[in-house]
């Protein structure tokens, strides 16, 4: 073991000194890989922040219904997925709804509201947020801080209550403990039931439709949906029609096809899928007996992180930059192993003499590893300081939104330094081997 | 210069010169089609609002109470006469939305009430009889809207005003023959609309990827829209005033009502603010394709550089014989210089095919535009100049490489 450990120190030895005798093409290579690991690493933060799982324990039981209430007014001439609507109308969200044939199950639509507090001489603030059912708690694991969601009961009789962020609750009571305490909702009293503990997914998964996934703002108030249809807290997010609406306002919507409203419900297994699926199929062939849609049942049960790719939740933007910087770095990688090449061949005449020596081949390997490998070390750790620097100037070249996500922690601390050292290595792989094939005799005779 | 010497000596590195044609290929490959990221990029976010930018603002006005459509029109009214009577303000109008907004009102657009299949779809503004003025667009037909054709409107009414302006692209795109002022056209409701007015230029409230096929297709209705949420005012202040305006009108729409929302931080917004807004993905886009494009061509160049220097030092014996069998400096410099050309023409050729196959995977994959060859050829040219840049400084020294090397450690 100790001769294990002496020859390491004296390949390091061996390899400091090869790095410092030609300080600039050292520097060149480390600074590739730096450049090229940083590149990649900072838009692999913030890939990695806008394309995760943002319920990783329980995205697989997560689904979204899609029933097509349009037919063909709703596809393009040369549309040839038939894709429903992303969205649903009011009549399909309120019998799915009543149906109640998963485990749990929401409508949802976003709401923005003037909130005021119950404090004299406060000033209103916005709120934006969703309505809800009960089962929407549950089905997300939504974390409570103070108090819970409201019950089923609450939702049959459009009960007054709200659940509140713990920005809100800071915001409109000055934080604590706000269970029981009533907030004026667009002029309307609901009593607070519950206060959030940390809870900002994102993207907001629940309704990407009306959020559009990414945003600073939403999900600080949540109200029963019952309620807010009896208060007509207008929808917020998207309206999407072929024809509009045969009566006006809010009611006028709420009879229309247009759809706006987003819907996500619990299956636990297999079975539980099918049997959704063959429900959602029976209740538009209901539809179709009953002339509402005059075409076949259409519909979609897409998976969350199915669901999250089809909407494109993850801007093209960041894919492309990731591509591109990945791209980058296997240019620093071939430049690099040219380099190496270089720096290793001239040697062959040193080769040589060890060789001859009696260094055997597997000792070049190692020896030429090492050094490959500290020329990864080292471009990992100015890759590291510069994707340091790439993350907080991040927000200066993409959108406020996203970038607040993309943060540096442990994990791409330590893929940073390992994909340098990986790289570095594997770009000396070939020049390595050509090193270590360097005949002693020949060497030694052409001197 | 003779061609064949040089690539009987490239035989011995075929390492060195495979390495340094892949470099350049795939920074041929990335560079043209980072480039071509960038000029649609910067096309983008260049396009023109048609309105008058650098004297606008917007201030984003949210209701505090749930106040009746009636009692929400009155205090629009009385705000935009605030608005209007304020120093340095030219004019100032109410509206759904502005350009650049990004999201809105939009309406599918036939031109038969009946029409399964929609003629285009339009981005909806509402508006005043000042509304024109204030934005600062150009009438290029017909008459603004009068006084008395100015409603308020409850929102999610869907009855449909008899006359509506419309954007010179909107006319176009319904009567081609240019005959649009005076017709009608269908907006998503069984009753027509006249077009009363052509503006010459106005753009959609969102300029996202899906409404590119309806650029510049807007129209304004006669119409104060009642939003319980809020309104936004387009103000035009008067040139040079447009920072103190921006600085006063929320306090006096504050003096004027407190029942009203101004978020301190983004309630008022000046046109520069909204503009960077829309396209900050597209110039953080372009600015991340430069930073990489400027790398790439540095780390290229700088290992151009460093192979060829290498190729310098263990050849200094051969360059010595040369130039004592007569070579000149010059055929030195040349020899390098060639050597460098034909490996880079061999990048580039590679280089070529990759940039070609890696558009045709982003339009697959991210539903990317064709690329036009010119962004190959300009890379082509820009990559064999680098090379020839960077094997200068080399091939210059390996040239001053003296004669009497030939006769050292032999």
């Amino acid at each position: 073991m100790k001769k294990v450990d002496e020859m390491f120190a004296y390949y390091l030895d061996l390899a400091l000194r090869s790095l410092k005798r030609n300080k600039a093409l050292t520097g060149l290579m480390i600074i590739t890989i730096g450049f090229g690991v940083a590149a990649s690493m900072t838009t692999w933060s913030v890939f990695r922040a806008v394309s995760g799982d943002p319920i990783p324990w329980k995205s697989s039981k997560l689904f979204v219904p899609q029933i097509d209430n349009w037919g063909p007014a709703g596809h393009g001439p040369k549309d040839t997925s038939k894709e429903p609507p992303d969205a649903m109308d009011y009549t399909d969200a309120i019998a799915l709804m009543r149906d109640h044939r998963a485990k749990y199950q929401s409508a949802m639509y976003q709401v923005g509201a003037a909130v005021t507090p119950q404090r004299v001489g406060q000033h209103p603030i916005t709120a934006i947020g969703e309505a809800v059912y009960s089962e929407f708690f549950p089905m997300l694991d939504v974390p409570f801080k103070y108090g819970s969601g409201w019950s089923a009961a609450d939702d049959d009789h459009r009960a007054q209550v709200a659940v509140i962020s713990s920005h809100l609750n800071d915001k409109a009571f000055g934080g604590g403990d706000s269970v029981g305490k009533t907030l004026n909702v667009d002029g309307h009293e609901y009593r607070v039931v519950g206060v959030l503990g940390d809870w900002h997914p994102q993207p907001q998964f629940y309704d990407v439709v009306n959020t559009g996934g990414f945003s600073e703002g939403g999900g600080n108030i949540f109200v029963p949906f019952t309620t807010a249809i009896a208060n007509s807290m207008n929808n917020n997010g998207n309206t999407n029609c072929v024809d509009a609406p045969k009566e006006p306002g809010f009611v006028g919507l709420q009879h229309s096809e247009c759809v706006w409203i987003a819907f996500m419900v619990q299956l636990d297994d297999a079975a539980a899928v099918q049997q959704y699926k063959q429900y959602l199929d029976n209740y538009a062939a209901v539809q179709q007996q009953a002339g509402r849609f005059t075409w076949s049942p259409n519909n979609r049960l897409r998976g969350l992180m199915d669901w999250l790719d089809h909407e494109h939740v993850v801007p093209s933007d960041t894919k492309i930059s990731l591509y591109v910087a990945l791209g980058l770095l296997l240019v620093c990688l071939v430049n690099t192993a040219g380099l190496l090449l270089a720096k290793f061949l001239r040697r062959a005449s040193e080769i040589g003499v060890r060789r001859a020596l009696g260094a055997s081949r597997r000792e070049i390997y190692t020896q030429f590893l090492i050094e490959s490998g500290m020329v990864g070390v080292a471009g990992g750790v100015l890759g590291l300081a510069l994707t340091g620097l790439g993350i907080s100037g991040v927000s200066w070249v993409l959108p406020r939104d996203i970038a607040a996500l993309a943060h540096l922690d442990v994990s791409l601390l330590i893929t940073t330094l390992a994909v340098a050292i990986v790289a570095t290595m594997l770009a000396g792989l070939y020049p390595t081997m050509r090193a270590a094939a360097v005949q002693p005799a020949w060497q030694l005779k052409s001197n | 210069m003779q061609i064949q010497p040089i690539v009987a000596a490239l035989r011995h590195h075929k390492a060195g010169t495979v390495l340094i044609a892949l470099q350049i290929a795939l920074t041929l490959a990335i560079v043209c089609n980072a480039l071509f990221i960038i000029h649609q990029r910067v096309a983008h976010l260049s396009e023109p609002t048609g309105v008058d930018e650098a004297n606008l603002f917007v201030i984003v006005n949210q209701w505090a109470d749930q106040s009746s459509g009636e009692q929400i029109d009155a205090q629009m009214q009385a705000d935009l006469a605030t608005l209007r009577r304020l120093p340095g303000v030219r004019d100032a109008t109410a509206s759904n939305a502005y350009p650049l907004l990004g999201g809105g009102w939009d309406d599918l657009i036939m031109m038969k009430p009946d029409q399964v299949q929609k003629t285009t779809d339009a981005s909806v503004y509402f508006g005043d009889q000042h509304f024109i003025d204030t934005l600062g667009v150009k009438l290029i037909a017909g008459r603004n809207f009068r006084a008395d054709e100015i409603a308020p409107m409850k929102p999610r009414d869907s009855s449909t005003p008899p006359v509506v302006i419309v954007t010179k692209a909107l006319a176009d795109k319904l009567y081609p023959d240019g005959s649009a002022l005076g017709k009608s056209f269908y907006a998503m409701s069984a009753t027509p609309t006249t077009i009363i007015g052509i503006v010459e230029r106005l753009q959609r409230s969102e300029v996202d990827t899906w409404s590119a096929p309806f650029a510049y297709q807007a129209l304004i209705w006669p119409r104060r829209l009642d939003g319980s949420f809020g309104t936004y005012y387009i103000v035009h202040a008067r040139p040079g005033e447009v920072a103190e305006v921006m600085h006063h009108a929320p306090k006096a729409l504050y003096a004027q009502d407190r029942m009203r929302i101004i978020d301190p931080k983004d309630g008022v917004l000046s046109f520069a603010e909204i503009r960077h807004r829309a396209y900050d993905s597209d110039r953080g886009t372009a600015i991340l394709m430069g930073i990489i494009c400027a790398v790439l061509l540095v780390i290229t160049g700088a290992g151009i550089i460093g192979l060829t220097s290498f190729w310098v030092g263990q050849r200094r014996k051969q360059i010595g014989i040369r130039r004592a069998l007569g070579a000149t400096r010059r055929d030195i410099l040349r020899y390098f210089q060639t050597e460098n050309l034909l490996i880079a023409g061999a990048g580039v050729v590679l280089g070529a095919i990759l940039a070609v196959g890696l558009n045709l995977w982003m339009m697959l994959q991210l539903a990317m535009d064709r690329m036009p060859l010119a962004y190959v050829l300009v890379g082509i040219i820009v990559l064999l100049l680098l090379g020839q840049g960077a094997v200068f400084a080399p091939a210059r020294r390996a040239s001053r490489v003296s004669p009497v090397e030939a006769t050292r450690s032999v």
